[in-house]
């Protein structure tokens, strides 16, 4: 019983208190790059959770035969090859996807976040658990990329899910919701200084959430606790 | 005695890491052979859809996708080696796809594929690749704007070089609100690359298959 509530406790670490895009700031570089439409995010996203599984699920099934000196050479190893297996899959399958998403797909092998999980956790962890870790925070990570596209493809050029084709074929082509006429878009969002933007936008949002949902149990408890934590 | 042990540690962890070496690249390696021909495929489908769009359906009998010459001339906007694809009916030349770009843009290369026939008329214009600004200069994609459109059927060498120009030089293509340095470039280098095909044709066509890059 205590495996499934930690279970619950990864997916809650990995989509929001632990968040690798809200929270640890981890993989900034293609978050901020790839996020100006909803479609390229959710593809870089998806392409980063495939590599986090297959990354954390093989050093998680190395890891009593993986020595403490050569470990990291291991993981970067391991993730290198599992990103070119994807390119190489992607560019086979999804050649439109494979030329937007360009450079920033090799370039996950340099995303923190998959280094980072391999050591923190993968390394300590049974092969499930290890999955189960790869999902939320693969996930945590997807749903930030979306949010931050589809936020920053509706103020800059007016539309939702534009390009879809691109990830789910011909069908797609008629997902864009065209909210307002392009003229009108904000061009500051779609570029770089609207990315950051857009992110500071969101994790003042989710910081705001948490304190509202700190200071909820403490307004039944005694002021003084109040006092003790100044606002900051 | 502990030093030989040291030793035998870092000598075990080298063998291991060589070891798991051999393992991705045996992995890496099977994976590219087993997608290779699909790649190849692919690009080839998608090389052809292109090339599609910038000849007249059915004006030719060969396979232009395969029938190519590699040109480094600075008409071509780069002194990089350029591909250009050629259709033909029974061996007499009917229209060339031009691959070239404009460094004359507003941020970056302007890379392009110009459809022309073989007395110089434009087909089409499609622009592969740009930096241009989202949203000001990005109205050169076709999937953004028909401004592309605006060259088809016209013919720059028999028109007068002060008529090919964007409205705000005195000519008569359309600039867009906010850019003008985009289609200018655009225009200019249009004009250089339909002058050159002019000047060069019968060379062209008459050039043996370059081997690919």
């Amino acid at each position: 019983m205590s495996k499934e509530l930690s279970t619950l406790q990864l997916a809650k670490d990995g989509l929001w208190t632990e968040n690798p895009g809200l929270v640890k700031l981890l993989g900034l570089c293609p978050l901020l790059a790839i996020s100006n439409t909803a479609i390229n995010g959710l593809s870089l996203g998806i392409a980063t959770l495939m590599t986090l599984v297959v990354s954390n699920t093989l050093v998680s099934a190395c890891r009593s035969g993986i020595p403490k000196p050569i470990r990291i050479p291991l993981y970067v190893l391991i993730i290198a090859s599992t990103v070119t297996v994807i390119e190489l899959l992607m560019q086979a399958w999804l050649p439109q996807l494979f030329l937007t998403l360009g450079i920033f797909l090799p370039l996950i092998v340099t995303n923190c976040l998959i280094l980072g999980r391999a050591e923190a956790f993968a390394v300590r962890h049974t092969i499930k658990m290890a999955i189960a870790d790869a999902l939320a925070m693969g996930m945590g990570f997807l749903v930030v990329l979306v949010l931050l596209g589809a936020l920053r493809e509706l103020i800059g050029q007016g539309t939702v899910l534009a390009d879809a084709h691109f990830l789910f074929g011909e069908a797609a082509r008629h997902w864009t919701l065209q909210v307002f006429s392009q003229q009108h878009g904000l061009l500051l969002a779609l570029l770089p200084p609207g990315a950051f933007i857009g992110l500071g936008l969101l994790l003042a949002f989710k910081n705001n959430i948490d304190r509202l949902q700190q200071q909820e149990p403490k307004s039944n408890t005694a002021p003084i606790t109040t006092n003790a934590q100044p606002d900051r | 005695m502990s030093q030989s042990i040291l030793r035998s540690t870092e000598t075990r962890n080298g063998l291991l890491l060589g070891a798991a070496v051999c393992i991705a690249l045996l992995v890496v390696s099977g994976v590219f052979f087993l997608t290779r021909n699909q790649i190849l495929d692919t690009q080839s489908t998608q090389l052809k859809s292109h090339l599609s769009q910038l000849l007249v359906k059915d004006s030719f009998n060969n396979e232009p996708s395969t029938d190519t010459v590699l040109i480094s001339n600075t008409a071509l906007g780069t002194n990089e080696p350029m591909r250009i694809y050629r259709a033909r009916i029974n061996d007499q030349p009917v229209a060339a796809v031009i691959t070239a770009m404009t460094p004359a843009a507003y941020n970056g290369p302007i890379s392009y594929l110009l459809g022309v026939s073989y007395s110089g008329d434009i087909i089409a214009l499609r622009v592969t690749n740009h930096t241009e600004t989202p949203g000001l200069g990005d109205d050169i994609e076709i999937r953004r704007s028909d401004w592309v459109r605006s060259f088809e059927q016209l013919n720059p060498t028999a028109m007068s070089e002060s008529a090919w120009q964007v409205k705000k030089d005195g000519g008569q293509f359309d600039q867009f609100t906010g850019a003008t340095i985009t289609p200018r470039a655009l225009v200019r280098s249009v004009h250089q690359v339909a002058h050159w095909f002019a000047r060069n044709r019968d060379t062209l066509f008459s050039q043996n298959v370059s081997e690919s890059e």
